[in-house]
């Protein structure tokens, strides 16, 4: 409908009004439901808000610094630190190498039907993490258990994977991997896939190697890629919370104790909640630290 | 576009009839929630007909919580005001919620009663239940903790009737476990993740779990330790076994001799009983806990969980009805017969089916000697997240004996910090 | 080379087959009767199929409830996150305001704070509203998040500006624009956010357990870790509890694939 003259429509393209209505629900939304609960956490682990606080809060007091020097007295806590970097250090690498793995063979000229490959390796990903955590709970039982059935087909003695502490983060480590790699590995194919054929086809004329294509075309144009990946999933792995919640109970001897399953234990349980208001700042601390670390790792590189 | 009108349209219609579906009381009755865990309250849920019936005008709605999350599930639900009227409380969590002002004490209902008297009830057991000269739970059912073992196993290691002091008790452990020289199995289970056995222990020592008006650990009291050290030596000579995930199933691992003794509660009297079947049946039994020295039985813990009535409740008084009901002899009566629970109400046991029981017999004889533990809110974690650990770091040799009981000690002391300042602030 | 084919393949078959067998192994055991699982070695087929777990499920258990909830506060939230996303994304992509990129930056750097870091005070928040242990102690954290306006800011960036000017000159008010232009347009987006969505709510699990009191509230993976909490003897019955919580995903996922993938894809490009 073309109106005669000039057509002073009331919101331009430039208006700001509209967008600010636009923005509205969204960005109130997260303005009271996640910031604010942040700016609370902070000054909260600050107090000594407890299970007394609950019943009457005139008990609670500003302790300033206490909580977080007391998490740095505090055994458990460096316990739950240690499994959790052991967790990510490990599994990360681990999870991203097959990742890339996998990846490459289904982005290879050699193989057909790709999508069901693809698939199988994929479902994993979708799956509801506390369902399958419940399900390798029992893979992993010493008797009766096909984890150890399997072992036994190549004459290994049965392990009591989440009855030994040496073994049980390994067990869960394996469950992650296995959980996880489908995700990274479509995010890897979209990169491959993202490569110049030319590229290759210049270093074969040189009678350059399949490894050295590798080593010198393929990881170097992955690194963007390569550092995304890295990221989201140590930022994934340090919350490490329903695997051990499910299948350990942070056991044994404490050895798969996570941050997050601390912190949920010290809130939520026994309703120290200044104390684990500080445990999740020092996670995010941590989690702040570990992606500067990598970015400026990449950029390091780069040079 | 449509596929989202069409979505929403479900959406809407779901809400809807889910939504119809959930309000069909009838307006004039007043609707008491009860919450109740586990076994109980599958089969608490039979017992209301009768109330409703002697009772018309109330209604009583059952909900079931899980004993693992219940603690947790009951604050949470205290801490959003979302509390039933009554519910069944562990006796040891009774302390906690009285401190949450989030129970009422019940003196007032207790002297206007006919029906629920102190006299009723073991006296151990009641004690639980007072706090600052307040009594805040009727005691429901009890239990404690006692020994069930194989008595075939026990008379081939020379033993015809249970050991009755501590000296005996290891002793017969040395000889069953000398009866299986070359297989796996053991003489006692004492899983590290179960605190009661370590308490329970301790106080037969003579230990005070806690000192300075519960507000420090007392860990490292010489009695304490003693008692500590006893049962350490039962792993470490591999007398009780380390991991607990082998024991998947308790009952089966009992029925298989794993081990011949345990020391536990009444709930696992029925799957005792349907593991050991045929001719297992009569080679298993229970008995009193023996003690320190030579006061037999030795003291086990006043167990059990106690009927409450939350603050915020708008119908105290009809809660009450209920909570004498289940008091009554004949309700205790039936309530046993359905779980197994134990009746709270002296009167109960003098019934001749549950004196006929010949596993009943041990729990009768240790309730005339049980105690509570702490009645401090922070005594779940202690108990839960403290004890435990510190035991099973012990029991696994990374800590002595001595270590773990100090540093047991200074986290009690850190947990309890807020206790000493509101009692020094009062 | 074809015995290089050939190998990659079986390396292929047998690592496809390795990582199903455990929703073989659960399928299988949720269709076994008690105890029946616990065997050595363990069977893949039930020797005779049996319903019972499935009917302790829904009738002793009550899981039907539970199922309900899932799928209620799954399409609830992906619904109106959808709406409130899309707006914003919208505002991000074609307007142009005061502080717009500033704004936009700072709420991308946000996302690396972890969740778990808000959710004590919304807890203590959403008690004060009497709101725990309600549909909407789920949805409101739900309501908006960035990576979902991020997504779609993305999207609409190449939606051509002349569209949009065709339509304001013909008359159209902004609304109009949002609801008859961009919203169609954007609609791949839409189904592969609202997938997104979807199973994010559907498999959450920490901020439920802690939000959720009652059994009757709870949604299935809460409702499965506190099964498990009772009858660790029983891997029947759990299977059978997995199965119902991971079928409805794994439908969700196949049926729409293609956009799921793609969405990944797309999360990782950066601008």
């Amino acid at each position: 409908m073309i109106k005669p003259g000039i057509n002073k429509n009331k919101f331009s393209i430039s208006s700001s009004r509209a967008a600010y209505v636009f923005l509205a629900p969204a960005l109130s939304a997260i303005f009271v439901f996640f910031f604010i609960p942040v700016i609370a956490a902070f000054l909260i682990s600050f107090t000594d808000f407890d299970i007394y606080a609950l019943g009457d809060i005139s008990t609670v007091r500003w302790i300033g610094f206490s909580n977080y020097l007391k998490l740095f007295d505090d055994p458990l806590f460096w316990q739950a630190l240690k499994n959790t970097f052991y967790f990510v250090i490990v599994t990360g690498p681990i999870s991203i190498a097959v990742s890339l793995t996998a990846a490459l063979l289904l982005n290879s000229k050699l193989v057909k039907y790709k999508a069901i490959f693809r698939l199988s390796y994929f479902i994993p990903v979708v799956t509801t993490l506390v369902a399958v955590a419940i399900v390798w709970r029992f893979i992993y039982h010493p008797k009766f258990g096909i984890m150890n059935y399997l072992l036994s087909m190549i004459a290994i003695n049965p392990i009591d994977w989440l009855g030994d502490p040496v073994w049980a983060m390994p067990a869960i480590m394996l469950m992650s991997v296995w959980k996880n790699f489908g995700y990274n590995m479509i995010i890897f194919i979209a990169g491959l896939q993202n490569i110049p054929e030319d590229l290759y086809e210049a270093a074969s004329i040189e009678g350059a190697s399949a490894w050295q294509k590798f080593r010198h075309i393929t990881l170097p144009m992955l690194a963007p890629t390569t550092l995304f990946i890295s990221i989201i999933t140590m930022i994934g792995y340090f919350q490490l919370f329903a695997e051990p919640y499910v299948m350990t109970q942070g056991g044994p001897l404490n050895k798969t104790l996570s941050i997050v399953q601390y912190m949920y234990q010290e809130g939520f349980r026994w309703w120290n909640m200044g104390y684990s208001a500080s445990i999740a700042f020092v996670l995010f601390f941590i989690i702040f630290l570990g992606t500067l670390i990598q970015f400026k790792l990449q950029k390091s590189e780069k040079t | 576009m449509k596929i989202i009108k069409n979505t929403v349209k479900v959406f809407l219609c779901a809400i809807l009839l889910f939504s119809l579906s959930c309000s069909n009381k009838n307006e004039r009755d007043t609707t008491i929630k009860f919450w109740a865990m586990g076994t109980e309250a599958e089969y608490v849920t039979r017992l209301v007909p009768e109330f409703e019936r002697r009772n018309p005008g109330i209604k009583v709605e059952v909900q079931q919580i899980p004993w693992t999350a219940a603690q947790e599930k009951l604050i949470t639900a205290f801490a959003s005001d979302n509390t039933p009227d009554a519910c069944q409380l562990g006796n040891t969590w009774v302390p906690q919620f009285a401190y949450l002002n989030g129970i009422v004490s019940l003196d007032k209902f207790i002297s206007n009663s006919s029906i629920v008297k102190k006299d009723n009830y073991f006296n151990g057991i009641w004690d639980t239940n007072v706090i600052d000269s307040l009594v805040y739970g009727i005691p429901w059912y009890v239990d404690t903790r006692i020994m069930f073992y194989r008595s075939d196993i026990f008379k081939r290691a020379g033993y015809d009737t249970p050991p009755k002091t501590w000296v005996e008790l290891y002793d017969l452990a040395k000889k069953i476990k000398s009866l299986f020289p070359n297989k796996e199995k053991y003489a006692i289970y004492l899983p590290t993740n179960e605190w009661a056995p370590f308490i329970i222990f301790g106080l037969q020592a003579g230990a005070n779990i806690l000192k300075d008006n519960n507000s420090r650990g007392n860990f490292s009291s010489k009695e304490f330790k003693t008692a500590f050290e006893f049962l350490i030596k039962f792993h470490k000579e591999k007398l009780a076994p380390l991991g607990i995930s082998q024991v998947t199933n308790v009952y089966q691992a009992f029925a298989d001799e794993y081990f011949s003794m345990y020391i536990s509660g009444p709930w696992n009297i029925n799957e005792f009983k349907k593991w050991m079947v045929g001719n297992l049946s009569d080679k298993w039994m229970t008995a009193p806990l023996p003690s320190k020295d030579n006061n037999y039985p030795g003291v086990s813990l006043a167990g059990g969980a106690s009927l409450v009535i939350f603050k915020n409740s708008k119908h105290k008084s009809e809660t009450w009805k209920f909570i004498e009901y289940l008091s009554e002899s004949s309700t205790q009566i039936n309530f046993f017969n359905l779980v197994n629970n134990l009746p709270a109400v002296k009167e109960a046991w003098t019934d001749s089916l549950i004196s006929q029981d010949i596993y009943m017999k041990a729990f009768y004889e240790q309730f005339n000697n049980v105690t509570a533990t702490p009645k401090i809110p922070e005594w779940e974690q202690i108990a839960f997240s403290k004890v435990q650990q510190y035991a099973e770091l012990a029991a696994r040799g990374v800590m002595s004996a001595d270590e773990a009981l100090r540093n047991l000690d200074k986290d009690v002391d850190i947990i309890l910090e807020k206790r000493r300042w509101l009692i020094g602030n009062k | 080379m074809k015995i290089k084919k050939i190998l990659i393949y079986i390396f292929l078959g047998v690592t496809s087959i390795l990582t199903l067998v455990p929703f073989i192994w659960m399928i299988s055991a949720s269709f076994m009767a008690d105890g029946k699982a616990s065997v050595f070695p363990p069977v893949f087929w039930p020797d005779e199929f049996v319903f019972s777990q499935y009917e302790n499920l829904f009738i002793r258990l009550n899981m039907a409830r539970n199922f309900l909830n899932s799928l209620l506060l799954s399409f609830s939230v992906t619904i109106i996150s959808l709406f409130f996303n899309s707006m914003a994304g919208f505002a991000f992509a074609k307007y142009r305001f005061m502080g717009k990129k500033k704004l936009f930056n700072i709420l991308l750097s946000t996302m690396i704070i972890p969740s778990q870091v808000t959710m004590l005070p919304l807890f203590l928040m959403l008690k004060s509203m009497g709101l725990i242990n309600t549909y909407m102690a789920i949805i409101i954290p739900g309501l908006a998040n960035i990576f979902g306006i991020f997504l779609i800011r993305q999207y609409v960036l190449a939606i051509p500006d002349s569209l949009i000017e065709a339509a304001r000159i013909d008359g159209a008010t902004d609304f109009q624009i949002y609801r008859k232009i961009i919203l169609p347009l954007a609609i791949p987006i839409l189904v592969t956010l609202a997938i997104f969505t979807f199973l994010g709510t559907w498999n959450d699990f920490l901020w439920p357990l802690i939000a959720l009191t009652d059994d009757s509230m709870y949604t299935l993976p809460v409702a499965l870790a506190n099964l498990m909490g009772e009858h660790t003897k029983d891997p029947e019955l759990m299977m059978a509890g997995s199965v119902l919580t991971i079928i409805p995903v794994i439908i969700v996922f196949l049926v729409l694939q293609k956009y799921y993938i793609k969405g990944i894809m797309m999360g990782s490009v950066k601008e």
